[in-house]
């Protein structure tokens, strides 16, 4: 579990972030706001945020996708019935967030691969983590347009 | 709130000039308070000061209860590393210039390890993993000539950096981690194993390799690389983890 509680750690900040955001700091006086500010890390802390939310995300769709795959062997009218309610809109529009979680982690995945196993992998984090984004914007601006037009198509 | 305003024309022409800062500090007081509360002060400051002199005016002038550990006051006793504006710093070494003093400037405990008093935290579950490492020469062998134990430059070079460390805990305590359960034995805990697994005069390497090849050992970082950027000496942490890491994949350093 400790999976979840690191991530629910820093969404507890996030959570904060917001509501200091949003305060005049005189108001600070009166509103106990017993929680600390959101620990400002760099590019490092927010690729492993965005790694583990993806990752958490990924997880909970393999599930189901194992779920939904294993249903042709209880009976193949089924399956056909839930894999139908796949073709709307909805789960075209989810699909986008799905590719773009996937992709996100796959590549960032590689920068990590490379910061552990890479002798001056460390150094070039930085670089690397802006590489990741440069390279899931690219995919994404391919996949993107292909996609929704099938989706919205048919 | 006029943070950042220059005071009225001095009277000399060339006196420095000083501006009103104001800093919210998260104080908790055991005895009275049941969760920490933020606290706001205006302090006169000039742009050489440092986050260390505005604490120190609040407690002599202001406040006397405001609560912090500084010793040295100049960047070598580790004692005074607080959350600076959401980054774990030293407060003797945060220059008020460097800060944006056109917002306040907030001021907080270091995160992860049990609060006891304003900016005090109870730094004995830090110690005790940095004890666990062995941090201390364990050579098999008898010194040369009855004298010392000659290190070629290289070989001295090879664990500098983390030579570096004075324990002030902020590498550490920036560790989305070692928040999460203050198990994993934290960044300056290996940084120390570091320090001595890679010293060609030390015997003990496997030892201390095999301790940090715990499930709560160097297999938890996440490369998340908030302590390198929190370290005020400048030690790249998330390299010597990386470092440690490898050695025990090869299973020597």
């Amino acid at each position: 579990m400790w999976l979840s509680t690191e991530a629910s750690t820093i969404m507890g900040g996030l959570f904060v972030s917001v509501q200091t955001a949003g305060t005049p700091p005189k108001a600070s006086k009166k509103k106990p706001r017993p929680a600390g500010t959101l620990y400002r890390g760099h590019e490092g802390m927010w690729s492993w945020v965005f790694h583990r939310i993806t990752g958490v995300a990924i997880f909970f769709f393999l599930l189901v996708h194992v779920l939904d795959t294993a249903l042709v062997r209880v009976s193949p009218e089924a399956y056909d019935a839930v894999i139908g309610t796949y073709q709307t809109p909805i789960m075209g529009i989810g699909e986008v967030g799905l590719v773009a979680a996937i992709v996100f982690h796959a590549f960032n995945g590689l920068r990590i691969i490379l910061v552990d196993f890479w002798s001056k992998g460390t150094r070039y984090q930085k670089l690397m983590f802006w590489i990741v984004i440069a390279l899931w914007v690219l995919t994404m601006l391919a996949f993107v347009p292909r996609h929704l037009t099938n989706v919205f198509s048919h | 709130m006029a943070t950042a305003t220059a005071e009225k024309p001095p009277a000399a022409a060339d006196a420095v000039p000083s501006f009103t800062v104001t800093l919210i500090i998260r104080r908790f007081d055991p005895e009275v308070d049941e969760e920490p509360r933020w606290q706001d002060y205006d302090v006169e400051l000039y742009g050489t000061d440092r986050v260390l002199d505005a604490l120190h005016k609040i407690k002599w002038e202001q406040d006397g209860s405001l609560t912090f550990r500084r010793s040295c006051a100049h960047g070598i006793c580790g004692s005074d590393a607080m959350r600076i504006n959401g980054r774990n710093r030293l407060a003797c070494k945060t220059l008020i210039k460097d800060l944006d003093i056109s917002k306040p400037i907030y001021v907080e405990a270091i995160k992860g390890l049990p609060l006891e008093k304003d900016l005090v935290v109870d730094m004995e579950p830090f110690f005790e993993s940095f004890r666990e490492v062995q941090p201390f020469l364990q050579a098999n062998s008898t010194p040369g000539t009855g004298k010392e134990r000659v290190q070629s430059v290289a070989d001295r070079a090879r664990f500098d950096d983390t030579t570096k460390c004075i324990l002030c805990a902020a590498c550490t305590s920036s560790c989305p981690v070692f928040w999460t359960d203050g198990q994993y034995f934290g960044p300056a805990a290996i940084v120390n194993a570091h320090r001595f697994i890679f010293d060609s005069r030390d015997d003990q390497a496997k030892v201390r390799l095999d301790i940090l090849n715990d499930k709560e050992g160097v297999w938890r970082c996440r490369t998340t690389f908030n302590c390198s950027e929190a370290c005020p000496r400048g030690i790249q942490v998330t390299q010597a983890i990386a470092e440690v890491k490898s050695a025990i994949m090869r299973g020597k350093p």
